[in-house]
């Protein structure tokens, strides 16, 4: 019963943000050229990273393909979803909107975190699918069902950490009021992402796997692409991803207590 | 009487946007620490020793990285979205009215933010200093100079492209997509991300007649003291500006005859 309404509300959600967003038809366009061409840069910095050395961290250039490959899928379910809904949580909060948003009888968390939608986001994720499938047929890995469950657990699970990590930092906006930048602090730490885990220095591995988990997100995936991955990384990562999301739930309550609205 | 004039307004404009922008320091601090992508790139060259192929050694690739950061700080330009806030919001036409085009507003803001930012940008260096101490090194002042005339020339070329773009403004309304695509060869290109010398042939053969490697490469490898061509260089930047400027003035004028406020 709740389900389906809130799949109803959902749908409504889809048709208006997609309504508004194909106004702009032009900027669809500008953003897949934009899509291509960071994808073609990134595997351009990384053959110039391999042009005078076969591995990088124990990774050959094809293989480090499939972390670039997954970087480009969460990058684009990041621009379609998380962008533009938990940027907004910035301007609810400095204009006083978020009343208006507490006072709706559905959750307040789904409200906020899926509210919006920008289509332009969906043609990276279908560029890094495109890129994933040519890296399976050169890496010449055999798609059998164990293989495609496990990957899928992986994959979700990252994409529940990378909210998470968003969604955290969004609601510490309660507080602080402007974040904009400590968003753009995230994303730049995210750049790792792109490359494997292991090519960074021992201190840095611990630090991005510790303190924020951005290793979870694509070296453990591209690991399971690749066979190399062991049982308990994966249950780790559901566990972590479990972890996050769960905190990030209870932050969100915990931080709307402390919400005093503007100009009042 | 005239230039007299002029520099009270630079100069109240300077002191009016500083004072706005040490209010948000903490803002400030936050964006300096998202440019520290260049470290994370230069742990990833020393960690799996490619500098080796292109001959730099350790201690001078970390001083072009630690360069790059900090050209990259003072040459960081967002007067598209600025532009592009108050285009919407309709603040530009009480800009326009006044006897001083809005882009020195802008402009002064801009600098204004440097300052703000240059002691943040020092404690960065600092704790980098502590973690690679034998990269430490004084450049002279001579050097010194000239790569922070370089640095500035850069952050004009931004500014003024920024600016073109931001024109687009009158016809587009969105012009912040096409600002995402030129970041895109700007950040893979400009050597932020690795030097242009360990770029491949074909790339190197044209990358010199484009802005990019001025942004960037030019000014850190100067400061940090590996080889570059101090005057060509130089004029390259120059030449770039003198290019610019003028196809700004026509697109500013041209905009403005087309301006309609909004909301009106």
């Amino acid at each position: 019963m709740i389900l389906r309404k809130y799949l109803k509300v959902y749908k409504k959600f889809l048709h208006t943000s997609f309504a508004s967003e194909l106004e702009y038809k032009t900027n669809i366009l500008v953003d897949l050229i934009t899509a291509i061409l960071s994808l073609v840069g990134s595997i351009f910095l990384l053959s110039i990273f391999f042009q005078n050395s076969g591995y990088i961290g124990g990774w050959k250039f094809e293989q480090a393909l499939i972390i670039q490959a997954i970087y480009t899928i969460l990058n684009g379910i990041t621009n379609t979803w998380f962008n533009p809904n938990l940027t907004e949580i910035v301007k609810h909060i400095r204009e006083g909107t978020l009343d208006f948003v507490l006072l709706k009888p559905i959750d307040s968390q789904f409200f906020i975190s899926l509210k919006k939608i920008n289509p332009s986001g969906f043609l990276e994720i279908m560029l890094g699918f495109l890129l994933l499938f040519f890296c399976v047929r050169i890496n010449q890995i055999d798609l059998n069902l164990i293989f495609l469950t496990l990957s899928l657990i992986t994959i979700s699970c990252s994409i529940c950490i990378l909210y998470s990590l968003w969604f955290f930092i969004s609601t510490t906006t309660i507080w602080f009021v402007k974040t904009w930048n400590a968003i753009e602090v995230l994303r730049s730490f995210l750049y790792i992402g792109r490359f494997p885990l292991n090519s960074f220095s021992f201190s840095l591995r611990i630090f991005f796997s510790v303190f924020i988990p951005i290793a979870f997100i694509t070296t453990i995936p591209s690991e399971v692409f690749l066979g190399y991955s062991v049982l308990w990384k994966i249950v780790l990562e559901v566990i972590v991803a479990t972890v996050f999301l769960i905190t990030s739930r209870k932050f969100w309550l915990f931080a709307l207590k402390f919400y005093t609205s503007a100009s009042s | 009487m005239i230039s007299n004039l002029i520099k009270r307004k630079i100069f109240t404009l300077l002191k009016v946007q500083y004072s706005n922008m040490l209010e948000y320091r903490v803002e400030i601090a936050l964006w300096a620490i998202s440019g520290i992508i260049p470290f994370f790139m230069l742990n990833i060259w020393t960690n799996n020793n490619l500098n080796e192929s292109i001959n730099i050694s350790d201690i001078m690739l970390s001083r072009y990285f630690l360069c790059a950061f900090f050209v990259r700080q003072f040459s960081v330009v967002w007067v598209v979205f600025s532009f592009e806030e108050d285009s919407l919001m309709g603040k530009v036409s009480p800009y326009l009215i006044q006897p001083l085009n809005p882009f020195f507003r802008y402009f002064a803001q801009h600098l204004a933010e440097q300052i703000t930012r240059f002691p943040f940008a020092l404690i960065i260096a600092f704790f980098f200093f502590i973690f690679n101490p034998e990269s430490i090194w004084i450049p002279n002042l001579g050097i010194l100079i000239l790569s922070i005339v370089s640095t500035f020339l850069s952050f004009l070329i931004q500014f003024l492209i920024q600016s073109i773009v931001a024109c687009l403004c009158f016809w587009t309304e969105k012009a912040s997509s096409i600002e995402r695509l030129l970041f895109i060869p700007t950040l893979f290109l400009s050597g932020l991300l690795a030097p242009v010398v360990s770029f491949p042939k074909y790339v190197k053969s044209w990358i010199y007649l484009t802005p990019f490697p001025y942004l960037i490469d030019f000014p850190a490898n100067l400061l940090s003291g590996n080889e570059t061509n101090i005057v060509g260089g130089l004029s390259m930047q120059i030449l770039w500006i003198l290019l610019l400027f003028p196809l700004f003035k026509k697109i500013w004028s041209e905009g403005t005859k087309k301006y309609t406020a909004m909301g009106s």
